[in-house]
């Protein structure tokens, strides 16, 4: 309670500085040591941001005109205009297949733990007991790096020693090579990659039915609502804002994966995804960093798409809040 | 209600974002460049040479610390070592040469050395080749020489690519040495029929397969061909290339399935236990045979077209370049001088016995048969190659080669599709 009493006096009030009261200064008029203070925070971050995020960002796209291959300096640069870009589209093998398995990943993420970390959250929301304890063992894949993830599920899918094929009885007879067949590991990885995501959309959901009125609740079931119509129509519709936040979350995990398949099989052989090319050819002995760059940008571009749906939303919420 | 709004999750997607594009502008490679720098070497003292190693293997690490340790003894000079894992070493060679290289660093011949060295990130070692030429044969002479005329490696040890099996499973079964591509069919035919897959084979690490692609290549077209196509010159969509891959596709169904879920260690393994036949590999193979390597065998892959008959022999060299700027030139001469001797070579190669001298002085009553072997089968051969991704330009090989053998591997039916990928790749990157 004392300390409650006398609470620490903020930073940069220290000196005496005219009370907003006193004198015919603006309500906002800071004091120069806050200024000071304040500019500092905010422009060291904008020009780290700008250093590290925008002016790579724009010079990739520089370079996603160009042909080098990373040596000498900016006089052995050809510029070849769109070209990397007609031959990316036009005649690059993995490129189609990158882009197919890139929106697969996405809708299989937004769809499928999507839906299953709902149903979790809603269950755990009833204060079940060992509640505590199944939220945090469905919450522990998270934690670890989906790099991780990969090498446990290797274990499990193992042609002859995983435990896949030895539970279903497989191993010895015909074993079903889950990360080898270009048919099926996409699927095979996908659900490691929604077993780890699933935790995370689950905490997010019942971090929103905690915050649900339970009064909204009551008044449904004085109006006879039974649980299914109180969930569709009254509380799922109440989670908007938490709707919105998976589907962003999920989209950034979509178009980031790549840990995972790097790990398996360098994202080769039906795994391809635009992260793996963009690193296959920038990274590596002899590089084609305008051929990199360009699929970097095109990798942008989709980001660019959802990142700036997502503010629009989140902009036209604060304006109406 | 909790505003979600304000949640870090927005957050990392920027940093995804920033990953994507610092890996767009090359920036992601800078902390390699860091791991890359030499740690204290090349500059200053001058009785200090630095050597970039990329034997990262406790094994092969120990061996050639052990050559080293006696080039000081012999030389006075003191010599720092700064290695690097095997793989990675490989992947930032571009970033490390224009970086602050070691004075004397790892590399490989062929079209690998020719590149760095036509940009100017190597050092001329034409004095140094003036004093060794006598120590190795023409061939090797050709594979250290870049198109300036120079040359810009000292090959150290080499290793031939064959057929390999156990004598004693073969003996049991009464299978003899194929000398022709029928031969090897009916053996294989007999093989299938015997319960055994008749040809070991893995593609999971992606460059297992480009050996059967040149065994096949240069066993039809011959070596100039080889040559050509990987120097971009000849077409991959040309009758040539597609009779290798249609006569591939005659031999894929002797060959183990699965391949592309499978390394090349595992392939090794149903070798030795009996369960397949042959296993087409360089004679690093040993290393999955310890206590076995007696047994072991190969032969130079069979006659296809009596034209260019068993001429060839895929045999890559592996070797050290200088850097650019050496920090202590006369004592990286020195040294790379002294990696030409038989003395050093034959150190090494006790740690290493699944690779052979490449200096033609080196005292050969030491090898064990299958480096005897290798010795003989590289000496006969009439033209030496070097591997498809140490033959072209890393940009092919390591894209457009490795995903059109796997695409071929999974479908071998749509060689025209593939073929046609492969050919507009190699137009892009040729031209470039």
């Amino acid at each position: 309670m004392t300390a409650l009493q006398s609470p620490p006096e903020p930073a940069g009030t220290t000196d005496p500085s005219p009370s907003p009261r006193r004198g015919r200064r603006r309500a906002t008029a800071l004091a120069p040591r806050d200024k000071l203070v304040l500019g500092l925070m905010l422009g060291i971050p904008s020009l780290l941001h700008l250093a590290l995020v925008w002016v790579p960002a724009m010079g990739s796209i520089a370079l996603s005109f160009s042909s080098w291959d990373g040596i000498g300096g900016f006089e052995d640069i050809d510029w070849v205009g769109f070209q990397n870009y007609v031959d990316i589209f036009t005649r690059y093998p993995r490129f189609w297949p990158a882009v197919r398995n890139n929106l697969i990943w996405l809708l299989f993420l937004i769809v499928v733990p999507t839906v299953a970390g709902l149903l979790l959250a809603v269950l755990l929301d009833r204060q079940l007991r060992f509640g505590r304890l199944y939220q945090s063992a469905l919450y522990l894949p998270m934690v670890l790096s989906l790099a991780l993830v990969g090498f446990i599920w290797q274990l499990i899918y193992q042609p002859e020693q995983g435990l896949l094929n030895n539970v279903l009885g497989t191993a010895t007879s015909d074993p079903v090579n889950w990360l080898g067949d270009p048919d099926i590991n996409l699927y095979a990885v996908l659900v490691a990659a929604g077993w780890r995501h699933t935790g995370y959309i689950m905490l997010l959901y019942l971090a929103g039915l905690k915050a649900v009125d339970p009064a909204l609740k009551e008044a449904a079931a004085l109006d006879g609502a039974n649980a299914r119509q109180t969930f569709f129509q009254v509380t799922f519709p109440v989670l908007k804002p938490v709707n919105v936040v998976v589907l962003v979350v999920t989209v950034i995990e979509g178009l980031r994966a790549f840990d995972i398949v790097y790990v398996i099989n360098k994202g080769r052989n039906g795994l391809e995804l635009l992260s793996v090319l963009v690193t296959d050819n920038i990274i590596g002995e002899s590089s084609r960093i305008g051929w990199g760059s360009a699929l970097a940008v095109v990798l942008l571009l989709i980001s660019l798409g959802f990142i700036i749906t997502y503010l629009f939303q989140v902009f036209r919420e604060e304006e109406r809040a | 209600m909790t505003r979600f709004s304000a949640s870090p999750h927005p957050l990392m997607g920027r940093r995804a974002l920033l990953k994507a594009v610092l890996a767009g502008a090359g920036v992601a490679a800078v902390p390699g460049l860091a791991a890359c720098g030499s740690g204290d070497g090349g500059g200053g003292a001058t009785d200090t040479v630095s050597f970039g190693n990329n034997q990262s293997d406790q094994v092969p690490k120990d061996a050639i610390t052990a050559v080293l340790k006696s080039f000081e003894g012999e030389s006075g000079l003191k010599v720092s070592i700064n290695t690097k894992q095997h793989e990675q070493y490989q992947e930032q060679i571009n970033n490390y040469l224009q970086g602050k290289p070691d004075d004397v660093l790892s590399w490989f011949a062929g079209y690998r050395m020719r590149f760095f060295a036509e940009k100017g990130l190597t050092g001329d070692l034409s004095d140094v080749w003036s004093k060794v030429s006598s120590g190795y044969e023409p061939g090797l002479k050709e594979a250290s020489t870049a198109s300036d005329g120079k040359q810009y490696l000292i090959p150290f040890v080499q290793y031939p690519w064959g057929m390999f099996y156990l004598k004693s499973v073969w003996q049991q079964r009464g299978y003899t040495v194929p000398k022709t591509l029928d031969e090897m069919v009916a053996l294989s035919t007999k093989m299938k029929a015997d319960g055994l897959a008749p040809i070991a084979f893995a593609q999971k690490q992606g460059w297992p397969g480009m050996g059967t692609f040149d065994q096949l290549n240069f066993r039809i077209n011959g070596y100039q061909f080889h040559v050509d196509l990987m120097a971009g010159k000849e077409d991959w969509q040309g009758a040539k290339v597609r009779e290798v891959f249609d006569t591939w596709k005659r031999l894929l169904p002797f060959h183990q399935e699965n391949a592309l879920g499978r390394e090349w260690q595992e392939a090794a393994q149903s070798l030795q236990q009996g369960k397949s036949g042959m296993f087409l590999l360089g004679t690093f193979v040993a290393q999955q045979f310890k206590g076995k390597e007696e047994d072991l065998d190969f032969f130079p892959y069979p006659e296809i077209n009596p034209e260019h008959g068993q001429d060839t022999v895929e045999a890559p060299i592996d070797g050290y370049m200088m850097s650019k700027k050496p920090g202590n030139p006369e004592g990286a001469a020195k040294l790379l001088e002294f990696m030409s001797t038989p003395a050093a070579q034959l150190a090494y190669l006790k740690a290493d016995p699944t690779q052979i001298a490449a200096s033609n002085k080196a005292d050969t009553s030491g090898y064990n048969s299958l480096q005897k072997k290798a010795a003989q089968v590289i000496k006969e051969a009439a033209h030496i190659t070097q591997f498809l991704d140490r033959d072209t330009d890393p940009r092919f090989a390591s894209d457009a080669a490795t995903n059109g053998i796997n695409a071929f591997i999974q479908n071998p039916d749509d060689i025209d599709t593939i073929l046609k990928g492969m050919a507009d790749q190699a137009k892009t990157i040729f031209t470039e």
